[in-house]
């Protein structure tokens, strides 16, 4: 455990500079934009006199250099002050916050089906490369690999919600049900079941075919011929010594991904109408909300950060060797 | 035997190939069979596919050829994912040479820039750069860009950190060349190799962020792509399906050929390693 938080605390401190860049950047990329949160203010007030407008710019501080608002933003940023949005008139972080678990929930559960059912298909066609399930399951998994999810989710929308009816076509509970409890809980996973399919699918396929290719590789490995002599049984072998060394990979490509994942979020929320993190940036674009944005964006940053944190708390605790130098040091 | 030699036995390699030259002459012959603007109104709307020959994938909701756009869509999928995928390669390739040969502080602070690219989901951060630029074709390339040139930064400085200790870059000290031209024509070029490995990867995820972007209608509204496309169709999705799903077939092919070929070549290659 020792090991695991030396690791940890050396990955959060390189993390900050990092954060530091992002939050520069995600800055210096809004304020390029053409017209300011006021002139989209004034847009949906239908206009105004310069009067106003002066003491808008005043009370919002667009009046002063760019330099000292990016101070003013990072300053704000260290009391989790995210600044004010435009189109919702509120705390962006509360905002944020709001749309955040609905997010949460859906890339979780993605991640749990993509990564439980990718590497479970994947020990299937490893166990035996070669084989006709190996085949079949390489092919298949290549096809869906090349699937944008945002057109795999039309789809089973079009044949499991508007076609069977077995699902609802959008949103994340039904409205106004005044369901409590468990019974709200099963609402919102029943609204899941098609948006956690499309998202997860690409991954599944992703996993799979990491797993089965760390297979291939470990059944040639010394120890695995080893093993064979010692006469274990051959189940024993894929599951203890084959799988097991593959599946490590595995866990590095969960923090890789999870960036990709929630870029992948905010497509399928648009599909599904699921108003969540994904979907916020999206109104944001459309709003012209540049603090909203760059909020969404530095939270973005924070949130794969957490995760590849997370992985690698998990790696440590998979792998005696990773971390072993902090340790010794 | 040729490397085309052994892409062509696999069978991998042999489908992707097949598929991506069908792309290529269906993009570049896209003027000649269908000279009209693609978003011009033809006939009736939602005309069925495979019911009336004029228009053999029928039409839209509102009267729009939908084999013509699609013919027409292969282009801008093509011409994005490319010049998306190229752009990225360079620009990663120079950046992570530059970095592995300079070393030091520079090299520390170029791979934080690359580790701050890489936390921030590369869909998002061309969503924000296409809502900043404006949409148009070569913005696009560039939103794309930016999120993809990461990788290959970080395999080109971890290709010239090994290269640079070899005894031809100490040759071309000795003979008095200058860092920044040992770095770019004894180092780059020997680094190249696996960067280019990378191009197939990232061609398919940027075609498949173009699509998404334009699905999002963040692209060229002058321009049909497959995206568009798609958004377009899903206004008549109850009973017009198929308007969305064309287009995803033809996404989801140009993804497969260019997955396929890369294993193919990746297997033709390792072959000749392995013979030499």
């Amino acid at each position: 455990m020792r090991r695991a938080f030396l690791l940890v605390r050396r990955r959060a401190i390189s993390s900050i500079p990092v954060l530091l860049i992002v939050i520069v950047g995600a800055f210096l990329l809004l304020e390029a934009a053409p017209g300011d949160a006021v002139d989209a203010y004034l847009l949906s007030i239908g206009g105004g006199d310069p009067a106003l407008v002066q003491s808008l710019r005043e009370s919002y501080g667009l009046d002063q250099s760019v330099a000292a608002r990016l101070w003013l933003y990072v300053t704000a940023l260290l009391h989790l002050d995210l600044g004010w949005s435009v189109i919702f008139g509120r705390p962006v972080l509360d905002i944020i916050l709001e749309r955040l678990p609905n997010t949460l929930w859906l890339m979780g559960s993605a991640t749990a089906l993509a990564f439980g059912l990718g590497s479970l298909l994947g020990i299937v066609a490893g166990a035996r490369p070669g084989s006709s399930a190996d085949r079949t399951l390489s092919i298949g998994s290549l096809a869906l690999y090349a699937v944008p999810n945002f057109w795999l989710g039309l789809v089973l929308s079009v044949v499991f919600a508007v076609q069977l009816r077995w699902f609802p076509t959008s949103g994340i509970e039904t409205i106004a049900s005044g369901k409590q409890g468990l019974a709200r809980a099963f609402d919102i996973a029943w609204h899941l079941v098609l948006p956690v399919a499309s998202l997860a699918f690409v991954y599944l396929a992703l996993f799979l075919r990491m797993m089965r290719a760390g297979m291939a590789e470990a059944w040639r490995q010394d120890y695995v011929l080893a093993a064979r002599a010692k006469g274990l049984a051959r189940r024993r072998i894929v599951l203890r010594h084959v799988a097991r060394n593959a599946l490590l990979p595995l866990v590095t490509m969960l923090g890789l991904q999870a960036a990709t994942m929630l870029g992948g979020s905010v497509v399928i929320e648009n599909v599904f109408a699921i108003p969540g993190f994904g979907r916020l940036a999206q109104e944001a674009v459309a709003g012209r909300d540049a603090p909203l944005l760059t909020g969404i964006i530095v939270v973005s940053a924070v949130l794969v950060v957490l995760v590849n944190l997370l992985v690698d708390i998990a790696y440590a605790l998979l792998d005696p060797r990773v971390g072993a130098s902090d340790a010794a040091a | 035997m040729s490397v085309l030699q052994r892409l062509l036995r696999s069978p991998e390699g042999a489908i992707g190939l097949a598929i991506l030259c069908l792309l290529a002459a269906t993009a570049m012959s896209a003027g000649a069979f269908f000279p009209r603007d693609p978003l011009s109104i033809v006939g009736p709307a939602l005309v069925p596919p495979f019911s009336d020959m004029a228009f053999p994938l029928g039409t839209d909701r509102l009267g729009r050829d939908v084999l013509a756009e699609l013919v027409h869509g292969s282009r801008a999928s093509l011409m994005v994912g490319i010049a998306a995928a190229a752009v990225a390669l360079v620009v990663g390739a120079l950046v992570g040479t530059l970095a592995g040969f300079a070393g030091g502080l520079i090299d520390e602070a170029l791979m934080r820039i690359v580790d701050a690219f890489q936390v921030v989901p590369a869909f998002l951060l061309a969503l924000a750069f296409v809502s900043v630029a404006g949409a148009s074709l070569p913005v696009v390339v560039l939103a794309i860009a930016l999120g993809a040139w990461t990788a290959p930064a970080r395999l080109a400085r971890a290709e010239v950190l090994s290269i640079r200790e070899r005894d031809y870059v100490a040759a071309a000290r000795v003979i008095g060349m200058r860092p920044l031209e040992i770095a770019l024509r004894e180092v780059l070029p020997n680094a190249l190799a696996p960067v280019l490995a990378l191009s197939s990867v990232i061609v398919a995820s940027s075609v498949l962020i173009e699509a998404a972007l334009s699905f999002l209608g963040l692209s060229d509204p002058n321009i049909v792509t497959w995206g568009s496309m798609i958004a377009e169709g899903r206004n008549v999705l109850r009973s017009a399906p198929f308007l969305s799903i064309v287009p995803g077939i033809a996404l989801m092919l140009t993804v497969l050929g260019v997955y396929l070929f890369s294993e193919g070549l990746g297997q033709a290659l390792a072959g000749r390693k392995a013979r030499t």
